[in-house]
């Protein structure tokens, strides 16, 4: 499953660590993972996350779970992290808008672009589900990046730590297949 | 019949330092019987509420969650009962106001009335699941449940109304939000 082309921009071989992902939330204090299932980041993230003994997964039944189940558990200091796909995405916007952009609770979405060719940037690609991601963040003030490359891996931690230290969503948008770690 | 205001009542006598989760109906009522630090309203969108109890029930293990949910609310997020069934937070209990409509809305029905809430909880993985018709029978399980190992789950089979005064610009309001925080951290 892995996904390894040219980086137009850096023209040499791009690849995306599960494995560093996931060390990632860990160096920011994630505990748990809220997971709706996606082939996006399955292999590379969501099962190495299950198997992982220092992270707990929930797995929900629709999206929106997520949101109140990662409200709740800031009231008790534990950080998590939402892994769900962009169409979950699209279907959670309510509760999106209700509870991180309203509330400004410190969520934290991980979301899976599926479809997406890496190098294309989200507003550029052909879906119109894709397309859609970045402006509804943004007319959400929800801060986001894109997580396409090893090199935007170290940018993961500090976004995860700032939306809980200083009470706000935030959004990491995996542009390219995790490999499995 | 029960009503929901008779049940929130006897439910009140027993709540002492639970934390409370409350949506649309439950939570106008409850709010007119019991205004504490610890009523959670911030559920934000509608049928959330179990799932925000979820999270708080795993966030603080120590202390008992009590959503009271409306059947409209819980139709709209009915996998959350599977969800619970698998986390299994022995510290959940969910009452469930089911009086077959979407009451805050004008009273529209529910798409099926008489559908079974507690037979679905069960099928869904929840073991301790009840359903009360009387006031009396409730009365007399409350106590137990409060304590019982959860996650509990009950159906209140009630009529409409009467609804309390809503005000939703004070029961949303980021203060409450800001005391329920302080008041957890002071370890109410």
């Amino acid at each position: 499953m892995e996904d390894k082309v040219q980086d137009p921009v850096a023209g040499v071989a791009a690849r995306l660590s599960g494995g560093a992902i996931i060390s990632a939330i860990k160096d920011a204090g994630v505990g748990y993972v809220l997971s709706v299932p996606d082939l996006h980041t399955s292999y590379g993230l969501l099962m190495p996350i299950a198997d992982d003994p220092d992270l707990k997964l929930i797995r929900v039944c629709k999206e929106d779970e997520c949101l109140g189940i990662a409200a709740g558990l800031s009231y008790g200091d534990k950080r998590a992290v939402v892994l769900i796909q962009y169409t979950g995405f699209l279907y959670a916007l309510n509760s999106i808008r209700a509870v991180a952009a309203e509330h400004r609770k410190p969520i934290c979405l991980m979301v899976g672009l599926l479809g997406k060719p890496p190098g294309v940037a989200p507003r550029d690609a052909k879906r119109v589900g894709l397309r859609a991601v970045e402006p509804i963040l943004d007319i959400m003030g929800i801060p986001h990046q894109l997580i396409e490359t090893d090199a935007d891996v170290p940018r993961i931690a500090s976004a995860i730590i700032d939306a809980y230290e200083f009470g706000h969503p935030t959004a990491l948008l995996i542009g390219r297949r995790p490999v499995a770690p | 019949m029960m009503n929901r205001m008779e049940c929130l009542r006897v439910l009140a006598d027993h709540v002492t330092d639970e934390i409370v989760v409350a949506t649309y109906s439950s939570a106008t009522d409850w709010l007119a019987i019991v205004d504490r630090p610890l009523n959670y309203f911030a559920v934000g969108a509608m049928g959330l509420a179990s799932s925000h109890g979820l999270g708080l029930a795993l966030a603080r293990p120590e202390k008992r969650v009590i959503v009271l949910d409306g059947d409209g609310s819980l139709l709209m997020n009915l996998g959350t009962l599977v969800t619970i069934g698998a986390v299994a937070p022995a510290n959940f209990v969910h009452l469930v106001g089911h009086n077959g409509s979407y009451e805050a809305n004008g009273g529209v029905p529910i798409p099926n009335k008489e559908v079974d809430f507690a037979g679905v909880a069960r099928a869904a993985g929840i073991e301790s699941c009840h359903t009360f018709t009387e006031i009396d029978d409730f009365t007399a399980a409350i106590g137990s449940l409060l304590k019982a190992k959860g996650p509990v789950f009950a159906d209140l089979v009630i009529e409409q109304g009467p609804l309390s005064k809503r005000d939703y610009s004070d029961m949303y309001a980021p203060a409450r939000r800001e005391a329920f925080r302080a008041a957890l951290d002071a370890g109410a």
